[in-house]
């Protein structure tokens, strides 16, 4: 019998509406009580400390006063590269990192090498995963076999397998054909489809937004359109099939309108916005940085704006990384050559605490509904809430610890982060996973 | 003959209700019957290889009742058939509207047995004609009789009956039928003048 | 029992939605008769004696030309095949022409088989022959609609309130069409289970309860018509593959082993053994496959004979001539 007793913390888990500093007990690897006291109760003594697990069998507790309990966050957009650029990131590594950035869980984008299309590649992915022993991923098995956006892939077989979605990210469904019998089909299984969207004939060439910095530094944009268009044919999609259409890593404002009009017609429409792009403009591609070079791009302050409000207001339903690895040599290239993505695991909840929480946009229940209970529901994965019986997959974080970035101690195997060097706010200080501690931050 | 009581479902109107007489009751009728089975059995020589075959409708009850009155005189059981003859018809081009087919069924082989259609009236001989050709697409018999409770004349065929229930001429704007209890609620047989259509002959 | 009324299906037949339940009922009633001819040593009556009919068949299909052959000969009438390689159809005469000519050949009936939906109906609005639709596009396909009635019929001895769930690609299905006007008309409750991206948008509006899953259908049914998936299906992006088809919408002994009671399997073939339907279900006892054929040839003899009903005027004057019936 496991016991580990988290005192003191102030437990938010917005699935319960709960906001109070209380003690959580965790038993067998499952949310087992709540209250105060609870150590003691358990442990029989009167001093709660930082103890790890006695030789005696005695619980283990864990001093969380000042810190933030929550549901493990969740991650419903990442790549974790393998198989096909191990050198990049493993599934071990992208588990590990994701643990330290206090997710408990993540969904893995199928765009590796080969192509996550069929049932031995989805369970490939689920038993390296059970292997690492860090944090949960859930595979997305792709829309169309090899993401080459001409036959379905065998959706069935994959969710058997263990997949929770599908999409052809890192590639939109071009077809709009396809992306329709992709949400009918879909519905037999309900599951989401995840579309990147991206109008290809629009955004080809593209490397940055198009607008006054692209034009100064002389660089092919990406214009805004390239998204909105495909975001609102597949809202509409989604209306006439019925099915669940889940948009990918929204960077404009005027996707967030078009999301608005879809949930105002009360379609099956949910979103996701990324870190960088409630945080950063095309500003910071300044002197052709690499670092901030992503797809969709990071856009402009009206933007940005719009993103902040759509996440206050329930527009946007979850805030993912979209955690894209890259190898050093890669991105140490000219604009243009270089491979769109950042990381973003390590830093996903300093970046969001920054630009959203100390600013008064959104408070700290806010926070983890987008990051943990949402993408929880959203995608039917277990988690997402501290109820009683459920799995034990916890964060445990300060909300006001300040840090600098160094992207040298990443557990992340890559080194492409456009916040290298700047002091953030907020931090993970242990991550549970099923009840087990797969995280703890370096006192 | 009094007049059928009011109430009974015959052809059409009143008129013609008030107009029908019955050439024979129900009792006369039974005997009539009885003397047709015997007179089948006796062209027979008994019931050896005796199949009595009905065409529809009316013939099929008739031949009912005669293969029950063979039954009673000679504790024998004669095979019963029905004939539908609408698909032999050789008026299918001119009688318009698609009559209704009824069941055929002819459940043993024919070859070499003796053959007794029974129908309710012979008229035209139309009708006997279509039951011939059908009856050879089933089989080559020994024999094949004809026996109808009705013989109105009128023949237009080289149609002969070898047993006849009564003999009665009708004119033109008449008509005779012979109603049993299971379709008509009452065994008669009545003459009547022709102002609805009867039933398509089936 | 009276007499149809004159032409009780009109000059042709198009489909089964424009059909009233008593007219189906009528057909249906009319088959039972030439079920039995069938049986018989001599297959045959003389009663389209002299009747000459076309069998227009521009989408190649082996079991419905044959079964409607077989129902014309039985039925006396002379027949003629016009398939698609070697007749002027391969040549490029349009369905225009070709109606005129084989109008003026003075030919009393033509069934005609089309990829076009709609063919059938062109053709009977400019001849005078009667026409009967042995499947147009993904429109209809009466004689199958109505062969699988009289099966579940024979089966369940009435239509009303019997369930049926039509299995499989409903979107590209001119069978399914068929089944669910006729059904409907005929009281039976009526679903459909098959991916959505199978089953036509609006289905819903069709009055249809419609299931997701076959597990879901195979719980509520009294009998399942499962319909084959075409292999272009997969190619045109609508399933992914055709085993995965078998894995989650395949009528199997497995899934049919956990219904609560015995369901009646049609299928109105050819079949994909091991795609939408396995062996051992099509074999096994409970399926009416061979039956729907037998019925089919009953059905159209049916069809055949009510349609060439006579002229109503000779009609009139045979009346008039003071005859009930020519006993």
């Amino acid at each position: 019998m496991s016991t580990i007793i988290l005192t003191g913390g102030r437990v938010i888990d917005p699935s319960q509406n709960l906001d109070e500093i209380t003690d959580v007990a965790i038993v067998n690897g499952k949310i087992d009580a709540m209250g105060r006291g609870l150590s003691d109760a358990a442990a029989g003594r009167t001093t709660p400390t930082d103890s790890r697990r006695k030789t005696d069998g005695s619980p283990e507790t864990m001093d969380c006063s000042g810190l933030v309990v929550s549901p493990g966050f969740i991650d419903v957009h990442c790549h974790l590269r393998e198989p096909g650029r191990e050198d990049v990131e493993t599934i071990a590594t992208g588990a590990a990192a994701a643990a330290a950035g206090g997710f408990t869980a993540v969904c893995a984008m199928p765009n590796t090498d080969p192509v996550t299309d069929n049932q031995a590649a989805v369970g490939f992915v689920v038993r390296q995963a059970q292997r690492a022993g860090m944090a949960r991923v859930f595979p997305i098995g792709a829309v169309s076999v090899g993401q080459r956006g001409e036959v379905l892939a065998e959706f069935g077989e994959m969710i058997a397998a263990g997949a929770v979605a599908v999409s052809d990210d890192g590639k939109p469904v071009a077809s709009a054909h396809l992306m329709r019998t992709a949400l009918e089909y879909a519905r037999t299984f309900n599951v989401p489809v995840a579309d990147h969207c991206e109008e290809p004939t629009l955004a080809s060439g593209g490397v940055m937004n198009e607008g006054l910095i692209s034009m100064k530094l002389g660089l092919k944009g990406i214009p805004s359109e390239a998204e909105e268009i495909m975001a609102i044919r597949d809202i509409l999609l989604a209306r006439r099939t019925g099915g669940h259409i889940h948009l990918c890593h929204m960077s404009t404002r005027g996707s967030v309108e078009l999301i608005r009009w879809g949930k105002d017609r009360h379609i099956n429409v949910t979103a996701e916005v990324c870190p960088h792009h409630l945080s950063l403009t095309d500003e910071a591609v300044g002197s052709y940085d690499t670092h901030a070079k992503m797809n969709p791009p990071l856009r402009t302050g009206e933007d940005v704006a719009a993103l902040r409000d759509a996440v206050r207001d329930g527009t946007i339903d979850v805030i993912a990384t979209d955690h894209a690895p890259h190898h050093y040599d890669e991105k140490e290239r000219e604009f243009s050559d270089a491979p769109n993505g950042i990381v973003g695991f390590e830093t996903a909840l300093a970046v969001n605490i920054t630009w959203l929480v100390r600013p008064g946009i959104i408070d700290l229940p806010l926070l983890i509904e987008r990051m943990s209970c949402a993408p929880a529901r959203l995608f039917h994965l277990p988690g997402g809430t501290l109820r009683r019986g459920s799995p034990a997959d916890v964060t445990v974080f300060d909300p006001k610890a300040e840090w600098q970035v160094s992207s040298a101690k990443f557990k992340t195997k890559g080194r492409n982060t456009p916040y290298q060097g700047m002091t953030l706010t907020g931090r993970v200080h242990a991550t549970i996973v099923d009840g087990k501690v797969v995280h703890r931050a370096a006192s | 003959m009094a007049p059928p009581p009011p109430g009974q479902q015959q052809s059409s109107t009143s008129a013609a209700a008030a107009a029908a007489r019955t050439v024979l009751d129900a009792r006369a009728l039974d005997r009539t019957l009885r003397r047709m089975a015997d007179e089948i059995v006796e062209l027979n020589n008994g019931t050896d290889g005796l199949v009595i075959v009905g065409i529809q409708r009316r013939g099929v009850q008739l031949a009912a009742r005669i293969v029950a009155l063979i039954a009673e005189r000679e504790k024998a059981t004669v095979p019963q058939g029905a004939l539908d003859i609408t698909l032999y018809r050789d008026d299918l081009q001119t009688v318009g509207p698609r009559p209704v087919v009824g069941p055929t069924s002819i459940p043993v082989d024919i070859d070499g047995m003796h053959v007794v259609i029974v129908d309710d009236v012979l008229y035209t001989g139309r009708t006997v004609r279509a039951a011939l050709d059908e009856l050879a697409d089933f089989g080559r018999p020994r024999r094949i009789a004809l026996a109808v409770v009705i013989d109105r004349g009128g023949r237009e065929l080289p149609i002969a009956p070898d047993v006849v229930g009564k003999k009665i001429d009708v004119v033109a704007g008449q008509r005779v039928d012979v109603l049993v209890e299971e379709l008509d609620g009452k065994d008669a047989v009545v003459l009547a003048t022709q102002v609805a259509p009867r039933e398509v002959d089936a | 029992m009276s007499a149809a009324g004159a032409a009780p299906l009109g000059k042709d037949l198009l489909g089964i939605e424009p059909l009233s339940t008593e007219q189906i009922q009528l057909i249906l009633d009319t088959s039972e008769p030439f079920k039995e001819i069938s049986e018989r040593a001599i297959k045959k009556v003389p009663t389209l004696r002299g009747a000459t009919i076309v069998n227009l068949f521009f989408e190649s299909s082996t079991r419905t030309r044959i079964s409607f052959e077989f129902a014309e000969k039985r039925l006396s009438a002379d027949t003629v095949n016009v398939g698609q390689s070697g007749s002027s159809v391969a040549k490029g005469e349009t369905l225009v022409d070709t109606a005129r000519n084989l109008e003026a050949m003075r030919i009393d009936m033509v069934v005609i088989r089309h990829a076009a939906s709609g063919a059938a109906q062109f053709l009977a609005d400019r001849i005078e022959s009667n026409v009967i639709n042995a499947g147009d596009g993904t429109h209809e396909h009466p004689t199958q609609g109505l062969l699988d009635l009289l099966t579940l019929r024979d089966h369940f001895k009435t239509l009303e309130g019997i369930k049926v769930c039509i299995v499989g690609d409903v979107l590209h299905s001119r069978v399914a069409r068929s089944n669910i006007w006729g059904l409907r008309k005929m009281g039976a409750e009526v679903a459909v289970c098959g991916p959505r991206s199978l089953l036509p948008n609006a289905i819903d509006e069709f009055g249809v309860t419609v299931f997701d899953r076959v597990e879901a259908a195979i719980e509520w049914a009294d009998a399942l018509n499962v319909l084959r998936l075409q292999l272009e299906r997969m190619q045109l992006g609508y399933i992914p593959s055709l085993r995965e088809y078998n894995r989650v919408f395949g009528v199997t002994r497995e899934r049919l082993n956990r219904a609560k009671r015995d369901i009646l399997i049609l299928h109105p073939g050819p079949m994909n053994r091991g795609v939408e339907i396995d062996s051992d279900v099509a074999d096994g006892p409970f399926s009416v496959i061979l039956d729907q054929v037998t019925n089919g040839v009953a059905v159209r003899m049916a069809v055949l004979y009510l349609l060439s009903g006579g002229k109503p005027e000779l009609a009139e004057r045979a009346k008039a001539g003071g005859g009930g019936g020519s006993t």
